[in-house]
């Protein structure tokens, strides 16, 4: 089964959807996601959606879902690269993320967490 | 009794046409209607001919009903001199009367036909001539509704484009009233310009758009809340004073939207941002050096 690859850098995870994903592949992402920040003991996760091009009410909330379930476990998730097609359905669907950080590429998300490449 | 009664009338009209023609001409130039200014004699006189040829060609097909085959050379005729017509900029009574005229001249040329079969004639010849009149309105209608549609996209065009003002921040002037078609091209331009150029920072500065209610309020919302998901914050600027009433009026919060009130306080604080700030340089001199 597809899965989306969950990178550990430095202190930070990064995980990159690299297509349009199935309902299932997001089901395994949320869960592969809280085990490897427990294993990791990460506190920031970048989710790079830049890839992603359709989306629908299911994909939203997951993102959302993510956010949360990071946020209990103590992490923050940082959504970087949404394209303009899938904002505006996000928005159209009325899934705003409030309280979801997000940035346009993961070098401004690397900025805005305060991390620069050099002490990662 | 013939199933066509116009029949009776095709070779009188036939062997009048050109008399006919010229009253109809003549009628024309002496009416109301009249527009000298926007077509020569010439021109009206070939467009007549033409119609009126065309008319006794769909009268001996035989057929009534004028969405027919037979009648193809008279609709198309219509269609040219109507299109041509409103281009011209004649109204749409101008262009409706021009084929109801026909009907003076074409009748007063049966006068030789039995009083028992003209009436039956003329009434229907009556009902042909409405229908054509009737078509050419649809095909004038036709042609105002392009060029309303053409403006209108080109309005949507024209109105919204995106400035860059500094490295990272993109300024969006919005100008006339915010509808849901143009929000949606707006917001769509926008988010184009900030993956294109990467910016982090869009200020959309209102000062254009002459009222706000809910709704435009919602599409104001609506284009922040998508340009944040991607990344990137909006600064709302020229929110005029009694637009500032009404906003509060009807009860609208701006939740989460940074307002300045003019688009240089937003310039101001956009650069603030990203760490930039505005200094006099050291060698300026009044000279202009």
């Amino acid at each position: 089964m597809d899965r989306v690859p969950i990178v550990k850098v430095g202190k930070f995870l990064l995980a990159t959807i690299q297509t349009d994903v199935q309902d299932s592949v997001a089901l395994v992402l949320q869960e592969d996601l809280a085990a490897r920040i427990i294993a990791t003991r990460s506190r920031l996760v970048l989710l790079d959606i830049s890839s992603l091009q359709i989306v629908d009410s299911f994909i939203g909330r997951m993102i959302a879902d993510i956010s949360g379930i990071a946020r209990l476990l103590d992490a923050e998730v940082i959504v970087v690269g949404m394209q303009p097609a899938v904002a505006m359905t996000l928005v159209e669907l009325g899934l705003t993320l409030s309280g979801v950080r997000t940035a346009l590429n993961v070098e401004s998300a690397l900025a805005m967490a305060g991390i620069s490449d050099h002490n990662s | 009794m013939t199933p066509n009664t116009a029949a009776t009338a095709i070779p009188l009209a036939r062997a009048n046409q050109d008399a006919v023609l010229q009253r109809w001409v003549a009628e024309q130039k002496r009416s109301a209607f009249a527009r000298p200014d926007l077509i020569s004699d010439a021109d009206l006189s070939r467009q007549c001919s033409e119609v009126l040829s065309a008319f006794l060609e769909g009268l001996e097909s035989g057929s009534m009903d004028t969405s027919d085959l037979s009648w193809e050379r008279m609709r198309s005729t219509l269609r040219g001199i109507s299109l041509s017509r409103g281009r011209l900029g004649f109204g749409p009574s101008e262009t409706v009367v021009f084929v109801l005229s026909l009907k003076e001249p074409l009748f007063s040329s049966l006068q030789e036909l039995e009083p028992s079969s003209r009436i039956d004639a003329i009434l229907e010849l009556n009902r042909l001539i409405d229908r054509l009149g009737l078509f050419t309105t649809e095909v004038y209608q036709q042609s105002r509704e392009q060029v309303i549609l053409r403006q209108q996209q080109e309005m949507l065009e024209l109105s919204t484009p995106v400035v860059k003002l500094w490295d990272g921040i993109l300024a969006l002037p919005l100008i006339g009233t915010l509808d849901s078609e143009r929000t949606q091209v707006v917001m769509e331009s926008l988010l184009q310009a900030i993956v294109d150029t990467g910016s982090t920072i869009a200020i959309i500065d209102i000062t254009g758009v002459p009222t706000v209610d809910t709704k435009v309020a919602q599409h104001l919302i609506q284009t922040v809340s998508a340009a944040r998901l991607m990344g990137a914050d909006c600064l709302i600027s020229g929110i005029r004073p009694q637009i500032a009433q009404t906003i509060i009026h009807l009860g609208i919060t701006l939740p989460d939207v940074v307002t300045k009130a003019t688009l240089a306080d937003a310039f101001v604080t956009a650069l603030d941002r990203v760490g930039r700030q505005v200094v006099s340089g050291p060698q300026a001199s009044p000279s202009g050096h």
